[in-house]
């Protein structure tokens, strides 16, 4: 069966004296390179420019704040649930009194770590979250010259305040808000 | 008599200079244009179009480690690279870098020795670069280290009888083996053509050989990666290793001086006496033809190099055996046939 029409029938036939003078072949290979040799490089100077990624691209995750400033996560653990990488790993804890400011729900995530080793960033944990509250972004997971290093907490994840907020806008679009509201298809696929 | 001696010193260093200048920067212009055949970058970070590449190379060859293997001989693998990177440098002796430089009523040859055996001495030369490899392969006491020089020298050995046989044709036609005559008979105007023209077939034959000789693709078999690990030169490391890469593109300069000279005219460029330019005048330009033509013979080098594959070796030793030799013995027979038809004829 012929999937392409890019194959070639191999032909054992004897080189005519063409072909076996070998120039002609090796000119038109080096009229090829010599092509090549004036054409744009592909190349990107990576730390200076940067491709760009597409908007809905799925890098390191935050953990977001509602209007007022709390914690929107109230450690259910839905997301460590859907994990297919079992990277995430939380304790919760119950909010005391004059603690309204920092977490939105009564109960909240004392630990919430995400092993970036282990991720597999591919979305499912924004997916199950019933709180809007955790969210991948397009930033890249920087490297570390330690394991530890990639056992994200609270403090790298969860973002910060006023303008150190997290623009997630381009992967909370109207569809994915529609999607959300039924959480019967993101829990019984 | 102390004039001579400073103005010969004087050369022999610019000289030894602009080759090993020239080397290091052919590294560069390798990488270079092997990255524009790739549609790449290629070297850009150390300095400006990364123009300081070569020297960060050759700070980094310095302080890497150097291993000599306990079992290697230990004289030998010295010894090896030396000649490799000596027999390189000497062929620059012979070859006019220009005609003669006139200041103050004196006339200054550029080139270091007009020797009348000049292509008898570049072969000598070429024929000792050989014990480089083998000496250095040999006393690594290493497989593939000896493999890598027993192809080396078969192949270099081989190469250079078509290489002879080559050039024999060329000096029956010039009746010279001095380089400087070889040059001059190609100065323009009445039928002085560039050898080239008159030995087409001689060029031909010698510039393959010359890419055998120089151990560049794709007659690189010494050094072939996929099966010899790095050939002859596997346990070299630091700048012994250095030395060897080295003297490959010290050997890729002056082999390409040599095709200039013999098949290109060498420093003569057309129309040289037509213009009306001063004698000093003509010869900096005829340096600057010279090296125009030597480099575009280095950046062939490259471009075969980044275009071909490498031979098989029994593909190599056909070649060499089968096909170069026959080809020049005809081309002598050739050669001689119209040379005596233009002594009976007069044409």
């Amino acid at each position: 069966m012929q999937l392409t029409n890019r194959s070639k029938v191999v032909s054992k036939k004897e080189m005519t004296f063409a072909e076996k003078l070998y120039f002609p072949a090796i000119l038109g290979g080096m009229g090829i390179t010599l092509k090549h040799f004036f054409k744009k490089p592909v190349t990107v100077s990576y730390p200076e420019v940067k491709r760009d990624i597409a908007g809905v691209f799925r890098g390191q995750h935050t953990l977001k704040r509602d209007e007022k400033g709390a914690e929107r996560c109230t450690a259910c653990g839905l997301c460590a649930v859907a994990c297919p990488a079992e990277a995430i790993t939380m304790t919760a804890a119950e909010r005391k009194k004059g603690e309204e400011n920092l977490y939105r729900e009564e109960k909240y995530a004392a630990v919430y770590e995400i092993n970036m080793l282990r991720c597999i960033f591919c979305g499912l944990c924004e997916e199950a979250c019933p709180k809007e509250a955790i969210f991948l972004t397009d930033r890249i997971v920087p490297s570390n010259f330690e394991r530890d290093g990639f056992i994200y907490g609270k403090d790298i994840l969860v973002e910060g305040m006023n303008e150190n907020r997290v623009d997630v806008t381009k992967r909370q679009t109207e569809e994915v808000n529609e999607f959300k509201k039924d959480k019967y298809y993101a829990h019984n696929k | 008599m102390i004039s001579f001696l400073i103005y010969k010193t004087i050369l022999v260093i610019v000289i030894f200079a602009v080759s090993l200048v020239v080397a290091m920067y052919s590294t560069y212009g390798e990488r270079k244009i092997a990255a524009f055949m790739q549609d790449r970058i290629g070297p850009n970070r150390a300095g400006p179009f990364g123009i300081l590449q070569p020297l960060a190379d050759g700070v980094k060859m310095f302080m890497k480690e150097e291993i000599i293997p306990d079992v290697s001989n230990k004289a030998l693998f010295i010894l090896g690279p030396s000649i490799a990177m000596l027999t390189a440098c000497m062929t620059g002796v012979v070859i006019p870098w220009g005609d003669a430089i006139t200041i103050g009523g004196e006339k200054y040859s550029l080139q270091i020795t007009d020797i009348n055996i000049g292509v008898l001495y570049m072969f000598g030369v070429l024929s000792i670069g050989v014990y480089g490899v083998m000496i250095g392969g040999w006393a690594s006491n290493n497989k593939f280290s000896l493999l890598g020089a027993i192809r080396a020298s078969s192949q270099m050995i081989s190469y250079e009888v078509a290489m002879g046989l080559s050039i024999i044709a060329l000096v029956m036609m010039t009746g010279t083996i001095s380089l400087k005559e070889i040059t001059e008979q190609q100065a323009g105007g009445n039928w002085n053509m560039w050898n080239v023209v008159y030995q087409p077939l001689g060029f031909l034959i010698f510039l393959i050989c010359a890419f055998a000789e120089t151990n560049r693709t794709p007659f690189d078999l010494p050094e072939c990666e996929t099966e010899l690990v790095g050939g002859y030169h596997t346990e070299y490391s630091s700048m012994k290793l250095g030395f060897y890469l080295f003297a490959e593109y010290i050997n890729m300069f002056i082999s390409s001086a040599v095709i200039a000279t013999l098949y290109f005219g060498g420093y003569n460029f057309p129309f040289m006496h037509d213009l009306g330019l001063s004698e000093n005048l003509i010869t900096i330009l005829g340096v600057v033809a010279l090296f125009a033509k030597i480099f575009f013979f280095i950046f062939l080098y490259m471009w075969v190099r980044w275009t071909v594959p490498r031979f098989r070796y029994d593909q190599l030793m056909n070649l060499g055996w089968k096909i170069l030799i026959p080809l020049s013995i005809g081309n002598i027979m050739l050669t001689g046939l119209i040379t005596l038809l233009r002594q009976k004829y007069y044409f």
